[in-house]
């Protein structure tokens, strides 16, 4: 029953048998492949300049490799100069602290919104996807004031408490919990199975691959989430990774290859999730554009 | 339900309460209070006074300078980045759809920028754009060209962010675009490929058209994000460009309530209520779009059954 994310509109592997060699293909090759090189190369540059010394990255022409690629002295330093450890546990708080609280708030909402019968139902759902098109950018002002009058200011809770719900997640898992047939609903409850342990027992499972992917999305959005943490924080001891690579770029000095060296601590864990969970991610991202 | 209908009665609030209770405090209650302290003038937040009620705020904003730098340098910022990124899009879109080999590799190059950080990402690009030892610069003197100063105080700031721009919205469009060709219906292209049509004929007048309503899409969807940058700004200059040249409409909302002492709340509103009537604009567009691609599709649905019927 549980929804595999489609496979990401690409034919599969195995269709590609015999495939004449033209001069189209090659072109189309060819295009796809500079294409490809322009999109990874930041992260290239930044990873192999995390490698180099001070000479090497002034030197022109740009070499391609550091010559010596178990040169951590960058690295060395970023952690000194700056609680990298720290700032990692900080982002690591943060995400477990919104995707539990979120995902709570979004199953039990969903759930509600798909199954329960109340007044206004419709409405009300309606009224909140439209609240969706409301830029964050406006509702900070109001949640800084309000972190600010809860004393919460500089501490992990500002992180989390304004993202304990999300609309859109709601939205998705509700479209997935629609998609369960009513009549397996009807079938639990002629059985004496209460709602509570429908939900947990029955439809939480089913909706693996829809959980999959919000939580994912989430835990993307938290750990790169930068302008929130900059108002809400402050000191060293709460800033996450991203707000703490700003905070290094503006007091540990400009060297292009020490900040190379603290950004690629902030892309790793992203780029390994995203090795290991690209069908969810993509699938998830090609929903998350067609909002409401 | 009649063994305990109060407790039945209640359930659905139960369920709700703590999304609703969430969604209140943190989401709707800063819209209407965004809202209303933009109608205050000389607002004082923690004092809570103010001088008077009226559209003080909105022409304060509107004569200033900083926001008509920043209204001006954010359209001609969506109108760069985003048929641009769009035109790129379709072409390596359509490259993607096709039975492609290495399929996992492209897939990794192409969306791997969706889940890094901005700001991380950033860093690299001002490294790459530095104009001693940036590659970007090496690369042109290669090509023959001029160096650029893209970091300093003359001219190249806007031309590297929209460069950043448009490598950072490209994954996004090149996934919107891919469920749109999804959905074309590959008949086409087999009595396309009876007929013997040429590949780039086959381009222009089946893809193109049937893309259409996808496209015009993806153009207004990444103009809403477009119209909200500010991300870029600080890896790159650490600021509105080195020389407060780039202001943009959402730099300018959080320059107004937190770079500025004392924070000018009543204008931060005004502008954010801009915004979000900017931003309203475009949706209301999205969906007349999108009921009509519903549509379209539907009718296309059904002709194809039709065809299919003929067929057999």
């Amino acid at each position: 029953m549980s929804r595999k994310p489609r496979d990401t509109e690409m034919p599969s592997d195995r269709q590609v048998n015999k495939e004449p060699i033209s001069l189209g293909r090659i072109a189309m090759y060819v295009i796809l492949f500079i294409g490809a090189i322009i999109m990874m190369f930041p992260f290239y540059w930044m990873i192999t300049g995390a490698f180099k010394t001070w000479t090497e990255v002034n030197l022109i022409p740009p070499t391609l490799f550091p010559e010596n690629p178990f040169n951590i002295e960058n690295f060395i330093y970023a952690f000194k100069t700056a609680p990298f450890g720290r700032y990692f546990v900080n982002s690591l708080l943060a995400l477990l602290g919104c995707i539990t609280t979120c995902s709570f708030t979004t199953i039990l909402a969903a759930y509600a919104f798909s199954r329960l019968r109340f007044p206004g139902r419709e409405l009300i759902f309606s009224l909140l996807l439209s609240l969706m098109m409301v830029p964050y950018e406006m509702i900070i002002i109001t949640n800084y004031r309000t972190i600010v009058n809860w004393k919460l200011h500089d501490t992990i809770w500002a992180l989390i408490l304004p993202f304990m719900s999300s609309i859109f997640y709601t939205y998705i898992l509700k479209g997935f919990f629609d998609s369960v047939p009513e009549s397996l609903y009807q079938a639990a409850k002629v059985d004496g199975c209460s709602d509570w342990k429908y939900l947990w027992r029955v439809m939480v499972p089913m909706a693996k691959s829809s959980l999959a992917t919000i939580i994912l999305l989430n835990a993307i959005a938290t750990w790169n989430s930068f302008l929130w943490p900059m108002i809400a924080t402050n000191s060293k001891v709460v800033r996450t990774l991203p707000f703490g690579l700003y905070a290094f770029m503006t007091e540990g000095g400009q060297r292009n290859e020490r900040m190379m060296a603290a950004s690629t601590i902030v892309v790793i864990p992203m780029i390994i999730m995203f090795l290991f969970a690209r069908k969810y991610i993509i699938s998830g991202m090609s929903r998350g554009g067609i909002k409401g | 339900m009649i063994k305990r209908p109060f407790f039945e009665r209640i359930k659905p609030l139960l369920y709700l309460l703590p999304f609703i209770l969430s969604v209140t405090i943190f989401t709707i209650y800063p819209i209407v209070n965004v809202i209303r302290m933009s109608f205050l003038e000389g607002y004082k937040y923690l004092t809570g006074d103010y001088t008077g009620v009226g559209f003080g705020n909105y022409e304060k904003v509107l004569a200033d300078p900083y926001f008509r730098q920043a209204l001006s340098n954010t359209f001609k910022y969506v109108l760069l980045v985003v048929p641009i990124s769009t035109a790129i899009a379709i072409v390596l879109a359509n490259l993607l759809n096709q039975k492609i080999r290495f399929q996992s590799f492209f897939q990794t190059a192409y969306f791997l920028p969706m889940v890094t950080s901005s700001l991380a990402v950033g860093l690299a690009w001002r490294f790459m754009f530095n104009d001693k030892v940036g590659i970007i610069n090496y690369v042109l003197n290669l090509l023959g060209m001029e160096s650029v100063n893209f970091l300093g105080k003359s001219g190249g700031n806007f031309m590297a962010v929209v460069i950043f721009g448009i490598w950072s919205i490209l994954p996004n469009t090149i996934i919107l675009l891919l469920s749109g060709l999804q959905n074309i219906d590959p008949l086409y292209y087999t009595a396309a490929k009876v007929d013997g049509a040429k590949t780039l004929r086959i381009f222009f007048r089946i893809t193109v058209p049937l893309l259409a309503p996808t496209i015009m899409l993806v153009v207004i969807i990444n103009s809403i994000s477009t119209f909200k940058m500010y991300h870029e700004l600080f890896p790159l200059f650490n600021g509105p460009g080195v020389a407060y040249n780039l202001f943009t409409v959402v730099y300018y909302i959080y320059y107004e309530f937190r770079v500025l002492t004392p924070p000018k709340y009543g204008l931060a509103a005004a502008s954010a209520v801009i915004l979000l009537i900017t931003v309203f604009i475009f949706t209301m567009l999205q969906r007349a779009v999108q009921a009509w691609s519903r549509k379209e599709r539907g009718e296309d649905v059904k002709k194809t059954k039709r065809h299919r019927d003929a067929l057999r």
